[in-house]
């Protein structure tokens, strides 16, 4: 049930990103989403692609810092209170976020919702109880290629 | 500018010995050094691997035939194995001034304090101090030397001492206006700090009676001096020394200050190529190398300070015959002084090695922006060390900062690199960009 962050550590430097970017585009990665943490002096690149093993291999030969690291993706209607529900069902759990991102999905109906939380297993099992769709990896994939 | 007058006087008659009388002052001196230096079996030790006896040091020109003496050796030595005394005759200990690394402690007799008091008292009278004037001193008092050096030295002039200490500016300035203080000891990175809060406050300037300041304990330049001299209206003194030595007094300007004048007949100075160890003609930058002649306690034979100048052996308009020595200009090891806070980039390694997920590579760069040091350390992450989450990451950071700052005592920038980014060396590694100006 869990998912495949790309997550590569970005020094600030001017063109860091552009040069990280150009690696996937030249070896044709399509990023499905991405979310950036920054601070003054370096980022956190998070990315959820397909080919996220390769990825890494490519970038860490281009002397990127990159690990693969569990996320889980939980589709919502595209309507308020979507990520309300979650943050409380995950809340009374007495599960923390550490960082969370979104997307909308081709067909324009559903929101994905990406988390990284304190507790993982925790964090699914709580979801599941309260009937969330929790999506693997071939669904996302699948959902972000429409 | 200050419109203050300092008229030329000078202290000890030992400031104006002729060539011949100096030198056979000096002579003595370190006959009876090398007797001393025979009580510490570093030296003793260190004599007879030379081949040395205290019988073929007749005169002068015996001295470049004596071993040196590093830092090095005197951590080897620590805490108290260069003592030439007994204990019981020791009346007060210093230590190396700053940094919690590997300290190096130095003693005092009862004649090595009034000796010392009375350097200080030389250079002091040569920049202005007069027995009815008030002097704030706003130096460290403790193991540092700067303090109570100072504070002693201004005591034997006979001038009213305000022991401030160093910190608390907005009291500083409040001492110094409700006292009518005459004159301000400190380092010159500090008296930046309280001219600027005067500037900020808009106090006015009459509202001060500050004429003059002696600056010592870290190396600065004659940009800093004109722009001390313009804001604060003030004349401003430059004096040097360091524990190993004596602490301030080793030397000081005059009114004249085209250098300061090294106390001859308690050391002896010499500017050699530290690649060589050769000595430099006069007027050429080299490393200055000081051999104590009266100190009873803590003799040292050519101590080398890494400290770069240049001596000026010409006579001085003041009327002193004594040797002038510059500005320090920089350092021959790797020695950076930050906030007057001795700091060596190994320290920082140290403290990496100390910290998981950090790799031992790293760069130091230190600018002075707004007048004050500021030092950045770019260190590379590990590939391990590296998460998704910011709370890890900023938590590596601040265990580095907390590190570094337990080892050195200086909080300074951290700045997470990727793994193999920063430069590698072969053979001597460029850990350190100062970028602040040289004087």
């Amino acid at each position: 049930m869990k998912l495949k962050q790309l997550s590569v550590f970005l020094e600030n430097k001017h063109g860091r990103l552009r040069e990280l970017c150009a690696v996937l585009a030249e070896n044709g990665i399509n990023i499905i989403t991405l979310s950036l943490a920054d601070t003054e002096q370096f980022g956190i690149l998070r990315l959820i692609v397909k080919e996220h093993n390769h990825a890494k291999t490519l970038l860490e030969e281009k002397g990127f810092v990159a690990k693969l690291t569990d996320v889980i993706a939980i589709e919502v209607s595209d309507q308020p209170g979507g990520l309300s529900e979650i943050l409380r069902i995950e809340e009374n759990s007495g599960i923390g976020v550490e960082y969370m991102y979104a997307f909308t999905i081709k067909s324009g109906e559903n929101a994905v919702l990406l988390f990284r939380f304190d507790d993982m297993d925790k964090a699914v099992a709580a979801l599941q109880n309260a009937h969330l769709n929790i999506l693997g990896s071939v669904e996302l994939y699948q959902r972000a290629e429409g | 500018m200050s419109k203050f007058v300092v008229e030329n006087r000078i202290w000890d008659k030992e400031e104006s010995l002729t060539h011949h009388e100096l030198g056979a002052l000096q002579g003595a001196r370190l006959k009876e050094t090398v007797e001393r230096v025979q009580q510490v079996p570093f030296y003793k030790e260190a004599f007879s691997k030379t081949g040395i006896t205290p019988e073929k040091i007749q005169s002068l020109d015996d001295l470049q035939r004596l071993p040196f003496t590093t830092k090095a050796d005197l951590r080897e030595q620590y805490p108290l194995r260069m003592l030439a005394v007994d204990r019981s005759e020791v009346a007060r200990y210093h230590g190396s001034s700053g940094t919690t690394g590997t300290p190096t402690m130095v003693a005092y007799t009862h004649n090595d304090l009034k000796n010392w008091a009375n350097l200080c008292a030389r250079f002091l009278t040569g920049g202005g101090l007069l027995p009815e004037h008030t002097v704030q001193i706003a130096f460290g008092y403790g193991l540092f030397t700067g303090g109570f050096g100072l504070h002693y030295g201004v005591e034997r002039v006979g001038a009213g001492i305000i022991p401030a200490a160093a910190g608390n500016t907005p009291k500083q300035i409040m001492l110094m206006m409700d006292m009518q203080v005459d004159a301000l000891v400190c380092t010159p990175s500090y008296a930046l700090t309280i001219s600027e809060f005067i500037l900020q406050n808009d106090i006015p300037r009459n509202a001060l009676n500050l004429k003059y300041a002696h600056f010592g304990g870290e190396p600065w330049t004659e940009d800093m001096r004109t722009r001390i001299e313009d804001e604060m209206g003030i004349l401003c003194f430059n004096n040097y020394g360091l524990s190993e030595v004596i602490g301030p007094g080793v030397s000081g300007e005059c009114a004249v200050r085209d250098g300061m004048h090294i106390s001859e007949d308690a050391f002896i100075v010499e500017c050699i190529n530290p690649d060589t160890l050769e000595p430099v003609a006069p007027g050429e930058e080299g490393e200055l190398v000081f051999t104590s002649l009266c100190k009873e306690a803590m003799p040292i034979i050519r101590y080398r300070t890494r400290d770069i100048a240049s001596l000026n052996p010409e006579p001085c308009a003041c009327g002193r015959t004594t040797v002038r020595m510059s500005r320090v200009t920089g350092r021959s090891d790797d020695m950076l002084i930050i906030k007057g806070v001795n700091v060596y980039p190994s320290q920082i390694e140290q403290a990496l090695l100390r910290v998981e997920g950090t790799a031992p590579h790293y760069l130091i760069e230190v600018d002075r922006p707004d007048r004050r040091d500021e030092v950045t350390v770019k260190v590379e992450i590990m590939e391990d060390s590296f998460s998704s989450s910011m709370k890890e990451m900023q938590g590596l950071k601040d265990r580095i900062l907390r590190t570094i700052q337990g080892v050195t005592g200086l909080r300074m920038n951290i700045e997470l690199v990727s793994p193999n980014s920063l430069e590698r060396f072969i053979g001597k590694a460029q850990r350190v960009i100062d970028h602040r100006p040289k004087s």
